[in-house]
C-alpha cells in the first residue's frame, strides 16, 4: 500500500527535472527531451489519480496525452531539422533571428 | 512490498531524469529519458495499469524516443556548448527548481489525503479501456485521429527540402 500523495510527489519531482531541464539546457533536442519528460510526469499523476478514484477515465486520459506526445514529437523533430538546415547550429542562443 | 517496489523504481526513475539534466551529450540525455521511461512504466503496473505500461513502453519508449535518437544521429549532434545565456539560466534556473519542488512536495504531502493506494486496486484490463476508448470518448479519439493526420503532413512538409519551395516560388 503506497499513499497516494508518494506518487504525486514523485510526478512532480519529474515535473520539477523537465522544467529545469527546459531551463538550463542549450541544446534543442535536449530542451525537446524535457518536454517530454514534463509530459510523463503529468501521465503517472493522471494514472495515480485514476488508481485512486477508481475511475478508469485517468488511464484514457493518458492514453490521449501519448497520442499528442507522438504528433507533438514528429513537428517538432521535423522543425529541429528544418533548424538545422538552415543555420547549421542545434544550439537555441545562435537561433536568434526570423530571417533565413 | 509494493512501497518497496515503489521506492526502487521511483529511485531510478529520479536518477534518470538527473542524469538527463547533467548530461551533456545529447545521446545519454536520450538513453537516461529511456530509462525514466521504463521505470514508469513499472509504477503503472504497480497502480495496476496494465494496458497503459504497455503503451508506455511501446510508444514512449520505443517510438518516440528511436525517432529522437535518429534525430540525433542524423544531426550527428555533439557536446552542447556553454553560453552566456546558459549560465544565467542555471544560476536561476536550479534554485527556482529546487524551491518549487520543495514547495509542490510540501504542499502534496500536507493538503493531499493520506490514503493508501492499493496495488492493482483498479485494474485496467484493455477490454475495458477499449469499451471506455470507443463509447465515452469516441469524439475525443476521432479527433485525436484527424491530429495524428495534420502531424503527418506538418512533418512531412517541414522535412521537405527547402530546394522545391524555392523552384516553385521562381516558376510563380
Amino acid at each position: 500500500m503506497v499513499p497516494l500523495s508518494y506518487y504525486l510527489v514523485l510526478s512532480g519531482i519529474l515535473f520539477a527535472c523537465g522544467v529545469t531541464g527546459f531551463l538550463i539546457k542549450r541544446n534543442i533536442i535536449t530542451i525537446f527531451m524535457s518536454i517530454e519528460l514534463m509530459l510523463n510526469g503529468v501521465n503517472l499523476s493522471f494514472v495515480a489519480f485514476a488508481a485512486h478514484w477508481h475511475a478508469l477515465s485517468g488511464q484514457v486520459f493518458v492514453f490521449f496525452v501519448m497520442v499528442v506526445a507522438a504528433a507533438e514529437a514528429a513537428v517538432g523533430l521535423a522543425i529541429i531539422i528544418a533548424v538545422y538546415r538552415t543555420r547549421e547550429t542545434l544550439n537555441v542562443d545562435r537561433v536568434n533571428l526570423l530571417k533565413l | 512490498m509494493h512501497l518497496i517496489l515503489f521506492l526502487i523504481f521511483g529511485v531510478i526513475c529520479v536518477a534518470g531524469a538527473v542524469n538527463l539534466l547533467v548530461q551533456r551529450h545529447p545521446i545519454s540525455s536520450a538513453l537516461s529519458l529511456i530509462v525514466v521511461m521504463g521505470s514508469l512504466a513499472a509504477e503503472y503496473l504497480l497502480l495496476g495499469a496494465e494496458f497503459v505500461a504497455a503503451v508506455q513502453v511501446i510508444i514512449y519508449a520505443g517510438a518516440i524516443m528511436v525517432l529522437f535518437v535518429f534525430v540525433i544521429m542524423l544531426l550527428n549532434a555533439g557536446e552542447e556548448e556553454r553560453t552566456k545565456g546558459s549560465r544565467v539560466a542555471l544560476l536561476f534556473g536550479i534554485p527556482g527548481m529546487l524551491a518549487g519542488s520543495v514547495l509542490m512536495g510540501w504542499v502534496l504531502l500536507e493538503h493531499s489525503g493520506t490514503e493508501a493506494v492499493a496495488a492493482g486496486a483498479l485494474p485496467g484490463p484493455p477490454k475495458v479501456i477499449g469499451w471506455l476508448l470507443f463509447h465515452d470518448f469516441l469524439l475525443p479519439f476521432e479527433v485525436t485521429s484527424v491530429l495524428i493526420l495534420i502531424a503527418i503532413m506538418g512533418a512531412v512538409v517541414l522535412a521537405s527540402r527547402p530546394e522545391s519551395s524555392q523552384e516553385t516560388r521562381k516558376e510563380g
